[in-house]
């Protein structure tokens, strides 16, 4: 059966090689409230390729998610402002472009997955019309047209009944597929990429599977780049090529997936991968990273981290460390590997 | 959705004969004897009093009463004023005179109320916020009776442009002010619901999905934001619709028309029990109506009722 999704994939190849999908340079986002200036992200770098999964990880409060609604242009401003940076798109700065110019991304080439689909779909729509609202608003298809592909894009993401539930409204699906439909939802105009924030925190253990299954697997088929925010480090094991670790707003380590799980780089990814539950540490007490996460009012001198690092020095309270490149023992690089820590060489090595 | 409306309509049978028999029970309790009010100063002649009391069944207990005057309402005889004039005949006087006034602030209330809530919603903290909010304040402190008076001293007395009183309410421009007025109150809840409605839909995760699809403005504000923020306004204006058709006694009282609302007023003064109870079981049902129609129309913009 052809689905409107299986059609040749489009032209990517007009991405010159090299050139990533997308790129943040430099990002700083504030939020002026009546409290002061909250700094949620301070000087965000990272950048994805058409078919690489970056997950970005951290705690509430990192910026990750704040990261993700200025790349999409769905931050409320106000109170957010970015006062510095860029986002290319292809190459092109999309925060120097005019709101219909972004508004023709949105949707078409960059589409997002929210946390929690019944909330975010909306509840007195059919979903079969929210779905065909991509192709009725962004290629002009008539209605009859936009629920015939609503409905393949159902059986895409493996709704059972797809063409008797066309025209159900949200709350009588379950979390799962819910979920499904928010994917599928964004996977309907093919774009190059698409973020998820924390597609599947909402869902069962056994539905975060599935779905996250799913989505790596429409992921490689189409060969979109995804930006997977999550706080789970659980989820990006399987499916994500790099990860990038981000606390108070910066990006803390970047590091191809397995590099990072096996070799940290940074006290604060070690702690994470510490306090992960294992089955074979039954009966012990779970590790806990000390300390609150930080104030973002009121962000630590030096590094950020650095109240609840076991290692810090006085270097580490008075000067923000450097995104230094990491090199084995023996100074050779490694490949996408960054630590912003200016023990990364004791915490790697030692 | 078919249960739904037969529960409803099932619903509505306890709540008309306990409303109609409250009201049944309380203007015949009321102190003062109707029929010796009819002889006035004059001395009644006992066996005339009797037939007159046999004639309105008021020589039979409370219950024999209600269960006569029902079986009447059910073919559709209303009962005689202690006028002599049917019920039937003075209401369906009164009734359209108080459905054209009610049409008119109905129609103030939607195309004035609602788009200065919508304005006010999407622009929050703006000087046309503010000024609806302070505008609707001064309304709703304001008792619709010196309102009616102000109204009535500007528009009327000083500037010349509407007569002071109705003469003839089937011309609706006579219903302007009077229906201006009658809508005040309601005008501004309707405004300020408008308002908080749109603002806390504003913040909905849906609407942040809504602009993620790229969709344009327009088509997120009609599609999306109106569409779930409209339920609970609908809903206030239905109930509305219903209070608006029992008749306002005070704005028909300023104006001098001749609605349900002057009629009752003056029958309970007069203790015309039969014209009370008929214009009330009328607006019972009115009432029982009004709210089945916005039950059903909530049932219709909203699927998570339609379908519970």
């Amino acid at each position: 059966m052809t689905t409107a999704l299986e059609t040749t994939p489009k032209a990517k190849e007009r991405l010159v090689p090299g050139t990533p999908l997308l790129e943040v340079r430099d990002l700083h986002v504030e939020f002026k409230t009546r409290d002061g200036i909250a700094k949620a992200v301070n000087g965000v770098n990272y950048s994805v390729a058409a078919g690489e999964t970056l997950a970005v990880l951290g705690e509430s409060g990192s910026g990750k998610s704040v990261t993700a609604q200025t790349i999409m242009g769905i931050l409320d401003m106000p109170p957010g402002r970015v006062t510095a940076g860029e986002i290319l798109y292809r190459g092109q700065d999309m925060l120097k472009m005019s709101g219909e110019e972004r508004r023709k991304i949105r949707g078409r080439k960059i589409a997002m997955i929210f946390q929690d689909a019944l909330s975010s779909l909306n509840p007195v729509l059919s979903v079969g019309y929210q779905l065909g609202e991509m192709f009725r608003v962004h290629e002009g298809a008539s209605k009859k047209e936009a629920k015939a592909k609503a409905i393949e894009l159902m059986d895409r993401v493996r709704i059972p009944a797809a063409a008797q539930r066309v025209g159900d409204y949200p709350h009588q699906f379950s979390g799962g597929m819910r979920q499904r439909i928010m994917i599928a939802m964004a996977l309907a105009l093919q774009p190059d990429l698409i973020i998820a924030d924390e597609p599947t925190t909402a869902l069962d253990v056994t539905v975060q599977a599935q779905v996250m299954d799913l989505l790596a697997e429409l992921q490689a088929e189409y060969h979109m780049g995804l930006i997977l925010i999550t706080h789970d480090l659980g989820v990006v094991a399987d499916v994500a090529d790099k990860i990038a670790v981000m606390y108070a707003g910066r990006i803390v380590e970047t590091a191809p997936v397995h590099d990072l799980y096996a070799s940290p780089a940074h006290p604060y990814t070690k702690g994470l991968l510490r306090s992960i539950p294992r089955l074979d540490q039954k009966g012990e007490e779970l590790y806990a990273i000390k300390g609150l996460p930080p104030n973002l009012y009121k962000v630590p001198a030096g590094c950020a981290f650095n109240p609840r690092c076991d290692v810090a020095t006085d270097l580490c309270r008075t000067e923000i460390p450097a995104l230094h490149q990491v090199t084995d023992r023996d100074g050779a690089e490694l490949a996408g590997r960054k630590s912003a820590c200016h023990l990364w060489k004791e915490t790697l090595h030692g | 959705m078919g249960h739904y409306v037969l529960r409803r309509l099932l619903q509505m049978i306890p709540v008309f004969f306990g409303a109609t028999f409250l009201i049944f029970l309380m203007v015949y309790t009321l102190p003062g004897d109707p029929i010796a009010a009819l002889f006035g100063e004059k001395a009644a002649d006992p066996a005339q009093v009797a037939s007159l009391r046999h004639k309105y069944y008021l020589d039979q207990p409370l219950w024999k009463q209600y269960l006569h005057y029902m079986n009447n309402v059910f073919h559709l005889d209303f009962g005689t004023s202690f006028t002599g004039r049917s019920v039937s005949s003075i209401m369906a006087d009164a009734f359209p005179v108080t459905i054209r006034l009610a049409l008119v602030a109905f129609f103030f209330e939607i195309f004035v109320g609602l788009p200065l809530g919508l304005i006010s919603g999407l622009k929050r903290g703006s000087i046309a916020d503010t000024a609806v909010l302070l505008i609707t304040l001064i309304v709703i402190s304001i008792p619709v009776f010196v309102l009616g008076y102000i109204a009535q001293t500007i528009f009327a007395t000083n500037l010349g442009w509407v007569t002071p009183t109705v003469q003839d309410s089937t011309d609706i421009t006579q219903l302007i002010l009077p229906g201006a007025v009658l809508a005040s109150l309601s005008l501004a809840f309707v405004a300020r619901l408008t308002r908080t409605s749109i603002g806390e839909n504003l913040r909905a995760d849906y609407m942040r999905t809504a602009v993620a699809k790229g969709l344009p403005r327009t088509t997120i504000i009609s599609r999306h934001l109106l569409r779930n923020s409209l339920i609970p306004v609908v809903t206030f204006l239905g109930t509305d619709l219903g209070a608006l058709m029992g008749g306002a006694i005070v704005t028909e009282g300023i104006f001098n028309i001749a609605g349900v609302g002057n009629i009752l007023y003056k029958a309970i003064r007069t203790k015309e029990g039969p014209t009370v109870v008929g214009i009330v079981t009328v607006l019972v049902i009115v009432y029982l109506v009004a709210s089945l129609v916005v039950d059903l129309l909530y049932a219709v913009l909203d699927p998570r009722i339609r379908y519970a």
